[in-house]
């Protein structure tokens, strides 16, 4: 039977579920009941200075698609809108209290050490495992020049870090924004700046819809709305790719890393491990159906696990890395074309409008007797047309229709650097 | 005859609730989060199967994907486009052997979308936002006679009138509508909507209706064709097949189509005489509906006696289903022989279990059985009424077969004469069918009128 547990930067907790910095995690009584349904640890909803933040009412967008509600979801509140010294209460009895479970703190105060050195002593009095330095939030908090304005800024990070790093005994997680060019910039200085991990992505800058009645994005306050930070099962593939590229970046290699960004199932969070985290933090998916996911989340990883002989986390984090590389280095000469199953096909004809209007003509549409007097359709993949793109094979509805078939070309690796179609080729000197 | 109870043919059988609920929309209408919910099934299929096992080959991943994307106006007006009575259809269809049986989603789950429910929504919509979509075209100055205001008739006039054409519908009967005012099942078409329907293509404008005047009775074709430049026939069936069975002519012995046209007129469904055993004899959808019907109606016993087995049935394998779910009793291979009478009244009908012979030929076995009776109806088929175009009548027209014989565009033997719907032979005897018919002959007529 596989074996859950996780130890991240020496933060131990019963599985490596833990739940993000946000609403879920705002209070004690909230945590208790995640604690309850089997949550391994929790990022605190972010600490900030007193007097506390004040939120706007109407503060959630989402994205729904189809028979899909909330695909993305964002969201304009700001940190914890409660006193410090009831979040720090709640903090330590719940500590106190679920000694097995990971409780982490996430913080946000303005750019001063001073500042950052009076909430670490405060945050330590609790016995937390850690804490978090939210350098992501995209809206209202980075107007005061937190949140992702400092994220945004590498030489902030690094200097913060240091501050937490001098200041605590914690370990310290460093969270970080998408929202920038090149997220490995501000991973390199969070490693810089002495801090044990990263965890990312925070949210994404977003409207999520525009009210056409109102004539104003949403979430509509009194009129006006403004840009909110994205979330849930459509920002993963985001994540994931900014998860990889610190992964495989020498410079942070081995910088632990804790994967947040649309998980919701045990098969995103074996993505993220397999992109090297450590552990993973959800919000949305249980803000959409409540704590209990964790108990699907758990049992799913484990019998995968299970089936593919791995005892631990350790035992797969990570092996995707070396499978990730630059364009460039792909096998020129792998070829792959579509097949499909005509036994299973129902005929809807999807795979060949898409690969006929928008592709390579690579399917041929035609009517074949039924049996019963009639033209039964027939879409049949031109071997020699098809250039193995997958469009057909993601627009099929049925699973298991179409499937990529690698072909046997006898011919060895080449890459574009090798490729005599290249111009620009690094040739061996003759 | 101590044996036989008198008959009991009696209005009020059940109570104003009761008949109220039986009589009630069959299948009540999607509401916005069930036609959200069924419209993202549809898979917007390429070259859809859907489409061609329409009639009037409605774009029905089109329409589908306006309900999905929140624009079920847009939705009706492709619907419309193509099916003028739309709405009814979305009630009527058999779709379970047409669109609905033709769903990709059939071959991968057994569970096609609801296309006709998706349908009824989207034509429901435009129905309550009173959206005319239509618009005639720049007028021909060309007149036009349609008689009979059914489905083929109303469908071609409306499409005359879009293209420029002054109609007159000559109706025999008070109502416009046909089958869909005076034979549809009334649990399939609640709250009048024929005539709402009606009402909705005549609103169009450029359609003149003259009710109450039947071909033969009140005008001729050689006036018709005089006083227009085109005429379109579209009369359906007017009369009944006779059972062929000694004693048909006894009280309680009555014709289905004409029981059920009485039905629908009727403002208090209370107030129609019904017998307590019925037998309906045939395999259609009017066997069905006066089967259920008149279960509904309160009757104790309904049999429904078909002379060949249930895939001969024309009536849908669902139809027949839910006569079976309505308490209706279903008996196949048999076929009526007698029916006997006491003071001039059916009591009793005898039937002779049938099979077929080695040439596949229907044959009676010789065994016979009865079933006690104070009400029959003869639901086995209807049939033109040739008359008024063919022997008495002064033009006269080629028949084919029992019916009006009519050339790929609906052109009869007489030049300006077209013929449609029931009262010729097209595809299926369906709503749709004549809705496709009447649709298509308009344009034929069109192009004949301007000479093309």
């Amino acid at each position: 039977m596989a074996d859950l547990r996780s130890n991240f930067i020496g933060i131990k907790s019963p599985n490596p579920f833990w739940l993000a910095s946000a609403p879920p995690t705002d209070k004690e009584y909230n945590v208790v009941r995640a604690f309850q349904a089997g949550w391994g640890g929790v990022v605190w909803k972010t600490l900030g200075e007193d007097p506390p933040v004040v939120n706007v009412s109407s503060r959630y967008g989402a994205f729904h698609m189809g028979n899909d509600r909330m695909v993305g979801f964002n969201n304009i509140e700001l940190i914890s809108d409660r006193p410090l010294d009831v979040n720090l209460q709640e903090i330590k009895r719940v500590k106190r209290d679920w000694k097995d479970r990971a409780v982490i703190v996430s913080l946000m105060v303005p750019c001063e050490e001073d500042a950052w050195k009076r909430i670490l002593k405060r945050v330590e009095e609790t016995e937390a495992d850690g804490i978090e330095l939210n350098f992501g939030c995209p809206h209202g908090m980075s107007e005061r020049g937190m949140g992702a304005a400092v994220g945004q800024v590498p030489e902030y990070v690094e200097m913060v870090a240091r501050w937490c790093k001098q200041h605590s005994r914690m370990p310290v997680i460093v969270k970080l924004t998408p929202n920038v060019t090149d997220v490995r910039k501000p991973a390199q200085a969070a490693k810089k700046g002495g801090a044990d991990a990263v965890s990312l992505i925070n949210t994404i800058n977003s409207i999520c819809s525009v009210d056409l009645d109102a004539m104003a994005p949403t979430p509509v306050v009194d009129g006006k709305g403004t840009h909110g930070g994205y979330c849930g099962p459509a920002v993963k593939p985001i994540a994931l790719n900014m998860v990889a590229e610190i992964a495989r970046d020498p410079a942070t290699h081995g910088l632990p890393i804790s994967a947040i960004g649309g998980i919701g199932t045990w098969r995103d969070a074996a993505e993220f491990m397999s992109m090297s985290a450590g552990n993973v933090q959800v919000c949305t998916a249980a803000m959409h159906y409540g704590f209990r996911i964790v108990e699907e989340m758990a049992s799913g990883l484990a019998n995968w696990m299970d089936e593919k002989g791995y005892r631990t986390i350790e035992d797969f984090r990570g092996k995707a890395v070396p499978n990730v590389t630059d364009w460039q280095y792909l096998n020129i000469n792998f070829k792959t074309i579509a097949h499909i199953d005509q036994e299973k096909c129902i005929q809807c004809g999807l795979c060949y409008v898409a690969c006929e209007d928008t592709s390579h003509q690579s399917i041929s549409a035609k009517r074949v007797p039924d049996g019963k007097g009639g033209g039964k359709r027939r879409y049949e993949v031109i071997d020699e047309e098809c250039v193995g793109c997958n469009l057909c094979y993601h627009a099929c509805p049925v699973p298991g229709v179409i499937t990529m078939v690698p072909q046997k070309t006898d011919k060895p690796y080449l890459n574009w650097t090798q490729d005599p179609r290249n111009p620009m080729r690094k040739t061996a000197a003759e | 005859m101590s044996a036989y109870s008198a008959p009991d043919i009696r209005s009020g059988r059940l109570e104003a609730a009761e008949l109220a609920a039986n009589f009630n929309d069959v299948k009540p209408p999607l509401d916005h989060k069930r036609a959200l919910v069924e419209s993202n099934r549809c898979f917007y299929c390429y070259d859809a199967p859907c489409i061609e096992a329409c009639p009037t080959s409605i774009d029905i991943p089109s329409f589908i994907r306006s309900i999905a994307v929140g624009d079920p106006i847009g939705s009706a007006e492709t619907i419309l486009e193509a099916n003028i009575m739309g709405g009814m259809c979305s009630r009527v269809c058999p779709v379970e052997i047409l669109c609905e049986d033709s769903c990709v989603r059939n071959h991968s789950e057994d569970k096609p979308v609801q296309i006709g429910a998706l349908q009824r929504y989207a034509t429901d919509a435009l129905v309550a936002a009173g959206k005319q979509p239509f618009a005639r075209a720049p007028l021909s100055g060309k007149k036009v006679a349609v008689v009979g205001g059914g489905p083929a008739g109303l469908s071609a006039a409306h499409r005359l009138s879009r293209l420029g054409h002054d109609v007159t519908v000559y109706e025999a009967r008070e109502k416009l509508g046909g089958l869909n005012e005076y034979g549809i099942a009334a649990y399939k078409t609640v709250h009048d909507f024929a005539q709402t329907e009606v009402a909705f293509i005549l609103a169009l404008g450029g359609i003149h209706v003259e009710t109450g005047k039947a071909l033969g009775r009140d005008i001729t074709l050689e006036e018709l064709r005089k006083a227009h430049d085109a005429v379109f026939l579209a009369m359906g069936l007017g009369g009944v097949n006779a059972l062929g069975a000694e004693g048909e002519d006894l009280k309680g012995v009555e014709d289905a189509v004409a029981y059920i046209a009485r039905l629908r007129q009727a403002k208090n469904k209370g107030e129609l005489p019904v017998g307590r055993k019925v037998v309906v004899i045939g395999g259609g959808n009017t066997a069905i509906d006066i089967a259920i019907q008149s279960k509904r109606l309160g009757a104790e016993d309904v049999t429904l006696v078909y002379r060949r087995g249930p895939t001969n049935m024309s009536a849908t394998h669902h139809e027949q289903e839910f006569a079976q779910v309505n308490g209706v009793k279903i008996k196949h291979w048999a076929r009526p022989v007698k029916l006997y009478g006491h003071q001039g009244a059916v009591r009793e009908i005898e039937f002779e279990y049938t099979q077929l012979d080695a040439a596949g030929k229907l044959m009676g076995t010789g065994e016979k059985f009865t079933i006690l009776c104070d009400t029959v109806f003869k639901a086995i088929g209807q049939t033109f009424v040739k008359d008024p175009v063919n022997g008495k009548a002064k033009d006269v027209l080629d028949l084919a077969g029992s019916k009006i014989a009519v050339n790929e565009d609906f052109a009869t033997s007489i030049k300006g004469v077209f013929a449609g719907g029931d009262c010729v032979t097209s595809g299926t005897d369906l709503t749709v069918q004549s809705v496709a018919d009447g649709r298509d002959a308009a344009i034929a007529i069109d192009a004949y009128l301007r000479g093309e």
